[in-house]
């Protein structure tokens, strides 16, 4: 059996941790909150935008926009994947990759090649030694990240699919639906495919385009590939932090749990050495 | 009551104003227009300039807007505002860095590598140690 030494400084050592993970857990908390405001604070831009391009699919505009049509064949196809930049968030980004990798692997099997667009430091970090085609990357956004942040990475996969290089482009994030719970989201971004309109909206109509129609199309889907990547930023931020706060919380019980068990060996350990000591006095006594 | 229009203006990043207006000026690509309810539909791009709100309470409420869209339905005005001044030559430039920064990270193997990395690496390279001591140990006897 350990000496009582050894436990108490093992029982030290233990509660350093557990104050740092409790300190990380309400860090996480907070900065959650914030970026659950953030996520609120996008959405009406993206449910603006979305309302304009449903209301293009019931108009008729006299130009098709090639992000809004399917191609015949899909001989390649672009991931946008967005990871955190640090670790020790639980699985978040594991689940993420895992399910991402099954994709990939799931479309490739039937021939198609695969690139890649990382944002974050763990998804780069974690592609850059995948045999797959890593064409751009960002990280270190950090908590608040700006949208035009985003431009480059998102213009290098639009370029790639305006110039016929990938015929899809999937996003892929961590979708927040409550503190407990992040799911892991693949959405395609293109080709768009808006809502069937519904039938009030679908009568002969058209928008005036000023200056014209392919130069405003073009400006508007391009915005709108850039918000919902934004907003899949934003929204995996906010899963990053709450699932960090509920891996710290866990860290910080388990903590606790390993305390109260080293506390009993080491007070067993203290009992039987001073019943040690008294049978030696007794025996001692005894000889005399 | 005098007729009024919706308008919402919103940016990326936040809303900036939603409420009801009389009217509605903005510098579009093809020059200053003002809308008023019952427009027809329009989808422009704006220049940078102001977007300028006139309230049905007479009071006029103004918004710089670097550059983006403008979306008119007849009872509904958006203006999808960028954070920024975009510029194609600008657009340009971010998406050749973020290609430099995969390439970067691809071909820098060897200098300055990032700690999550070398973490990884050195868990790696335990197992094998542990697998190839217990590989030893288990031919010793």
């Amino acid at each position: 059996m350990a000496s009582g030494k050894e436990i108490r400084t093992q029982i030290g050592s233990i509660k350093n941790t557990q104050k740092i993970t409790s300190a990380m857990e309400m860090v996480a908390a907070s900065k959650m909150r914030k970026a659950q405001d953030r996520m609120a604070a996008t959405r009406p831009y993206s449910d603006k935008i979305y309302n304009v391009i449903q209301h293009l699919a019931f108009a008729h505009p006299e130009y098709k926009h090639p992000y809004l049509q399917d191609r015949e064949e899909t001989k390649r196809v672009g991931y946008i994947i967005i990871s955190s930049d640090r670790g020790l968030c639980g699985g978040l980004n594991n689940n993420l990759f895992k399910s991402v990798l099954k994709d990939i692997r799931a479309k490739s099997d039937k021939g198609m090649e695969v690139d890649v667009c990382t944002i974050g430091q763990k998804a780069s970090s974690f592609f850059k030694r995948l045999p797959v085609n890593l064409v751009s990357q960002t990280a270190q956004l950090g908590d608040a990240p700006r949208a035009h942040d985003l431009v480059g990475t998102v213009k290098v996969m639009l370029d790639a699919y305006n110039e016929g290089r990938i015929d899809s482009l999937y996003l892929v994030y961590n979708e927040f639906v409550n503190t407990m719970t992040q799911e892991d989201k693949i959405l395609r971004l293109l080709p768009a495919k808006p809502e069937k309109p519904s039938e009030e909206l679908s009568h002969h109509w058209d928008y005036i385009y000023e200056p014209d129609a392919k130069e405003v199309l073009d400006n508007l889907l391009v915005r709108y590939i850039e918000s919902l990547v934004y907003q899949g930023v934003v929204e995996n931020i906010a899963c990053e932090q709450a699932s960090r706060m509920i891996a710290m919380k866990n860290a910080t019980d388990n903590a606790g749990d390993l305390i109260d068990d080293l506390q009993l060996v080491y007070n067993k350990a203290r009992q039987a050495a001073i019943t040690q000591e008294i049978s030696e006095i007794v025996a001692g006594a005894a000889a005399v | 009551m005098a007729m009024t229009i919706h308008v919402d203006i919103v940016s990326a990043e936040q809303e900036i104003f939603s409420g009801l207006a009389a009217a509605v000026f903005a510098s579009a690509a093809e020059g200053e227009v003002g809308i008023y309810p019952r427009h027809t539909p329009m989808l422009t791009k704006l220049k940078p300039g102001e977007v300028r709100v006139l309230k049905d309470n007479g009071e006029e409420e103004q918004f710089y807007v670097s550059s983006g869209m403008l979306e008119v339905q007849p009872h509904v005005v958006t203006v999808l505002a960028d954070t920024a001044l975009r510029a194609a030559d600008v657009d340009e430039a971010a998406a050749l860095q973020a290609k430099q920064e995969a390439e970067r990270a691809l071909s820098d193997k060897t200098d300055k590598r990032d700690f999550a990395e070398a973490q990884r690496e050195l868990v790696e390279a335990m197992a094998q140690l542990r697998a190839i001591e217990r590989a030893r140990k288990g031919k010793g006897r």
